[in-house]
C-alpha cells in the first residue's frame, strides 16, 4: 500500500456526482448547425485556412496552430462552412471570438486516410517512431489537456532540463457535479491507459500513478482490470475524496508528497501530469490517427435526465440541454463545476452576467446577482468546446443566492481552507486596496482559484474574484510596462540614428574637404601655376576624348566606299574654299544684310 | 596630547582618501532618479507635458522645474506612482486635461500620398513607407502619441481606440452589495 500525503486545507463539498452515473456516455445526436471556435486552446488561437463556403470533411484540419503554443482546429463532421466570423463563447468576459459555422451534411463523411472510429492505423507503432514527431502529430491532432486548463500537450511532452520521474493520470474529478471523467474511466479504461503508456513513452518517464478519488470505486475497478490486462506497471491509486484534490498540484502533493515550489512547473521536481481524458484524446489521436473531435460532458443540475454525453465540439448548449431536459424553473447554465465554473450568458438579455461579475462558482458569494423571476429562458447558442466537461442547469432551489457580503472580520477561516497554503484575507486586502505589489509578495500567483475560501468565508466575501482581477491586472501592467520598455528602446534607439547620421554627414563633409586640399598641395603655393597646370589637364583630357571619339568604321572598306569617301572629302574642301571666298568678300554680304 | 592630536589628524587623512578614492572608483554617470521616473513614465513620447519626449520630462522633474501632473498617458496612476517615488503629495490633472482611451494611429492607405511627414514625427519608428510609396502604421510599435496626426497634409491619419478583445480582456474590480446594518 501506498502512503499518500496531504496537502493544507481543503473542503468537502458535496458531491453530487451519482445523478449523472446512473446511465452510461450516450452518443448526443448530430446537431443542425455546429460553431468551432478558433480558440480552442490556451495560448495563441489557430488560423482559419477554410473558406466560407467550402465543404469539409469529419477530421478536416480547419484551424492551423500558430505560433508555439498554440493547437489545431478541425471539422467535427461533413458539412459546409457557412460563416467563420465572431460568435459568442464561453468565456468570463462575454465577448465573442472568432468561429467557424458548420452546417452537417448528416454523412459523417471522414477524411481520407484516416481510420474510421473502430479500426487502428496500420503499420504504425509509436514505439519505433520519433517522439518529437509524435508530438507535432498531437499538434495537428488537436490534443489539449482537457481536465479544463486546456494548454497543448505537445508542450508538456517536449524534454526538459530535468528527467521525468513520475508521470501522473489525473483522475481525481474532484468537483461536484462533474462525472465526465468518471464515466470515460469506467468505459475506456483500456484506451486510457494505453494513452496513458504513450505519453509515458514520449517523457521516458520511471512510473505511472493514476490518482481517482475514493468516491469512484467503480472507475478504481476498471482502471485497475484494464492496467492489469495490458500488463503495465502502473500504480492505480485511490486518493481521499476532498476538494481541490485533482488540482495538479496538491495531486501531485497527495500521491509523491513532493511540492512544486512557487513559480516552478511541476516538471521541476521530476513530475508531469496529465488528465484521463487527456490520456484517452492522445490514444485516439495516435492509434487511430482521429484528431480530437468529441468530447464527454456532463449535463446535470436542474435536469429530468442527468447523464454524460459524448458531444461534437461546437455542438450549441441548447442541444445539450434539450437532451437533459432541463426542468422550467431552470434560470442559469453554468459551464464546468459549481465551485469554478463560467455562468453562461443567456441570449434574451436580461440576466446577461456583465463582464464584471461572470465569475466563477455558484456555491459561491456571488459579484453579480442574476435575474431570479425570469422563468423558462431560450437556452443559449454558446458552443461546447475542449474546455466544456459539464452543464449544470440551476435554478435558485439548486443554488440558493449567496446572501450580502459583511465585512472581513479576519476569522482565518479562509486561510485554513487554502489548499495552496496562503493567506487569502490578507490576499483580499491587497487586492481590494489595489496594492498588488504586496499581493504578489503574499504570493498571489500561487492561487490556484478553487474557490475553498469564499466556500468557507462566512462574510460570503466573493474572495475569488478579487485574485482574479489582481492577477489580470498585474498580468495587464506587466504587458503595459513590457510595451514601454520597448517604446523606449526603439526612441532612444531613432536618437541614436539620428545623431550616428549627422555625425557620419560631419564626418563625410570633412573626409571631402581634406581629399580637396591634399589634391592639389601646391596650388597654395603659386596660383598661377595651378591654373596653368588645370589648363593643361584639361587639354589632356579633351584629347583623350577625342581619341575615344575616333570613328570606328574606317577599317576593312572596299575600294568603292573609299572612293566615295574620297568624293565627299572633295567636296567638303571645295565647300571650304567657297566659304574662304566668301570670308573674302565680308562687305558685299554685311551690306546686303543690313538693308 | 600630541598623540591624540596625531591618532585624530591621521583617522581623517585615511577616511578623507577613502571617500575620495571611492568618489572616483564608484562615480555615478547621470542622475539615477532620472531613471527611475523614466521607468516610470509610459514612453509614448508625445510630448504632451511640454517637453521632447519622456526622458527630457523625467530630466525636469527629477531638477524640480517640472510638475508630477503633466503626462496624461501615465494616467492618475502614473502620478501616484511618481507621488510615492519623489515622497510628494499627488496632484490631480489640470482642468485642461483630457484623459483619452488608449489609441493606435491607422493611416487611410487610400488617402496617402506618400510624403514621409508622419514617419518624420513617430518618435518610435512605428511607421513604414518611403517617399511617394504608401505608409502603413505598425500597429504593435505604435504607442498612440498622436505626433504622425498634425504633420498629415491629407489628414489620413487617424486615432483608432484599443477595443476590448478576448486576447486583452482583463477581469473587472468586484462590485457586489454589502449587507445593510440593521
Amino acid at each position: 500500500m501506498r502512503t499518500l500525503y496531504q496537502f493544507h486545507g481543503g473542503i468537502h463539498p458535496p458531491g453530487n456526482k451519482e445523478q449523472s452515473t446512473q446511465s452510461g456516455i450516450a452518443r448526443a445526436p448530430l446537431p443542425s448547425r455546429l460553431v468551432i471556435p478558433f480558440r480552442q486552446h490556451a495560448g495563441e488561437a489557430a488560423k482559419p485556412i477554410v473558406r466560407v463556403g467550402d465543404r469539409v470533411l469529419k477530421g478536416q484540419l480547419i484551424g492551423m496552430p500558430v505560433g508555439f503554443i498554440s493547437s489545431a482546429v478541425h471539422a467535427s463532421t461533413s458539412g459546409t462552412i457557412t460563416a467563420i466570423g465572431a460568435q459568442p463563447i464561453a468565456h468570463p468576459s462575454g465577448l465573442p471570438d472568432l468561429c467557424a459555422t458548420l452546417i452537417p451534411d448528416g454523412r459523417e463523411e471522414w477524411i481520407p486516410h484516416a481510420a474510421p472510429s473502430t479500426s487502428l492505423r496500420t503499420g504504425f507503432d509509436y514505439r519505433n517512431s520519433d517522439p518529437a514527431e509524435l508530438r507535432r502529430q498531437l499538434r495537428m491532432s488537436g490534443v489539449v489537456g482537457l481536465g479544463g486548463a486546456v494548454f497543448p500537450s505537445d508542450i508538456k511532452l517536449r524534454p526538459g532540463n530535468r528527467k521525468i520521474d513520475t508521470l501522473i493520470l489525473n483522475g481525481a474529478e474532484c468537483e461536484p457535479y462533474i462525472t465526465c471523467d468518471d464515466m470515460l474511466m469506467r468505459e475506456r479504461a483500456a484506451e486510457i491507459v494505453q494513452g496513458a503508456e504513450m505519453l509515458r513513452f514520449m517523457l521516458e518517464a520511471g512510473e505511472v500513478l493514476i490518482g481517482i478519488e475514493d468516491n469512484k470505486p467503480q472507475a478504481i475497478a476498471a482502471m485497475r482490470q484494464a492496467v492489469a490486462d495490458n500488463g503495465f506497471s502502473f500504480e492505480v491509486v485511490a486518493v481521499p475524496t476532498i476538494y481541490p484534490g485533482g488540482s495538479a498540484k496538491q495531486l501531485i502533493r497527495v500521491l509523491t508528497g513532493l511540492e512544486v515550489p512557487s513559480g516552478k512547473l511541476p516538471t521541476d521536481i521530476g513530475v508531469q501530469c496529465f488528465n484521463v481524458a487527456t490520456a484517452y484524446s492522445a490514444y485516439r489521436a495516435l492509434a487511430h490517427g482521429e484528431p480530437v473531435l468529441s468530447r464527454i460532458v456532463t449535463i446535470t443540475g436542474n435536469v429530468r435526465r442527468a447523464q454524460n454525453f459524448e458531444v461534437l465540439l461546437g455542438t450549441p448548449v441548447r442541444d445539450l440541454v434539450a437532451l437533459g431536459e432541463a426542468l422550467p424553473d431552470t434560470d442559469r447554465y453554468l459551464m464546468g463545476g459549481p465551485m469554478m465554473g463560467l455562468p453562461l450568458p443567456l441570449q434574451h438579455g436580461g440576466a446577461e452576467p456583465s463582464g464584471a461579475g461572470g465569475a466563477a462558482g455558484q456555491l459561491l458569494p456571488q459579484a453579480a446577482g442574476f435575474a431570479s423571476n425570469v422563468s423558462q429562458l431560450p437556452p443559449t447558442d454558446i458552443p461546447l468546446v475542449k474546455a466544456s466537461n459539464c452543464i449544470i442547469a440551476a435554478s435558485g432551489r439548486l443554488f440558493p443566492p449567496a446572501p450580502p457580503a459583511l465585512p472581513c472580520i479576519r476569522c482565518m477561516r479562509c486561510a485554513e481552507a487554502c489548499p495552496a497554503d496562503l493567506q487569502p484575507m490578507d490576499l483580499f486586502w491587497f487586492s481590494q486596496s489595489k496594492e498588488f505589489d504586496k499581493a504578489q509578495q503574499f504570493s498571489l500567483f500561487d492561487c490556484i482559484e478553487c474557490g475553498a475560501c469564499s466556500y468557507v468565508c462566512p462574510s460570503h466575501i466573493p474572495l475569488v474574484q478579487y485574485f482574479q482581477f489582481a492577477k489580470s491586472e498585474i498580468r495587464a501592467r506587466e504587458h503595459d510596462q513590457q510595451a514601454a520598455d520597448h517604446a523606449r528602446e526603439r526612441h532612444e534607439f531613432r536618437e541614436y540614428r539620428f545623431e550616428r547620421e549627422k555625425q557620419e554627414k560631419a564626418e563625410k563633409l570633412a573626409a571631402r574637404e581634406q581629399a580637396a586640399k591634399q589634391a592639389q598641395p601646391a596650388a597654395s603655393a603659386n596660383p598661377a601655376d595651378a591654373m596653368q597646370q588645370k589648363i593643361q589637364a584639361a587639354i589632356a583630357r579633351a584629347r583623350e576624348q577625342a581619341a575615344a571619339s575616333q570613328p570606328k568604321n574606317t577599317d576593312h572598306l572596299t575600294a568603292q566606299q573609299q572612293a566615295e569617301i574620297a568624293e565627299i572629302e572633295a567636296r567638303r574642301a571645295h565647300i571650304h574654299e567657297l566659304a574662304k571666298s566668301a570670308d573674302e568678300a565680308p562687305d558685299n554680304h554685311s551690306e546686303g544684310r543690313s538693308q | 596630547m600630541l598623540s591624540a592630536l596625531l591618532v585624530m589628524a591621521g583617522i581623517a587623512i585615511v577616511l578623507g582618501a577613502v571617500l575620495g578614492f571611492s568618489a572616483i572608483k564608484f562615480r555615478v554617470e547621470g542622475n539615477p532618479l532620472v531613471d527611475k521616473i523614466d521607468a516610470i513614465l509610459p514612453q509614448t513620447q508625445c510630448g504632451q507635458c511640454g517637453y521632447p519626449g519622456c526622458r527630457p520630462y523625467a530630466e525636469a522633474i527629477a531638477s524640480g522645474e517640472a510638475d508630477i501632473n503633466r503626462c496624461p498617458p501615465g494616467g492618475e496612476e502614473g502620478i501616484h506612482k511618481l507621488a510615492d517615488l519623489l515622497g510628494v503629495e499627488f496632484k490631480p490633472f489640470g482642468g485642461g486635461t483630457v484623459l483619452k482611451p488608449k489609441s493606435v494611429a491607422f493611416i487611410d492607405e487610400n488617402l496617402c500620398i506618400g510624403c514621409t511627414l508622419c514617419f518624420q514625427a513617430c518618435p518610435v519608428d512605428a511607421i513604414a513607407g518611403a517617399a511617394k510609396q504608401m505608409h502603413t502604421i505598425i500597429a504593435s510599435e505604435c504607442t498612440g502619441c498622436e505626433l504622425c496626426v498634425a504633420p498629415c497634409p491629407v489628414d489620413c491619419i487617424s486615432m483608432v481606440p484599443i477595443t476590448e478583445k478576448i486576447a486583452n480582456w482583463k477581469w473587472k474590480y468586484p462590485v457586489y452589495t454589502l449587507a445593510q446594518a440593521k
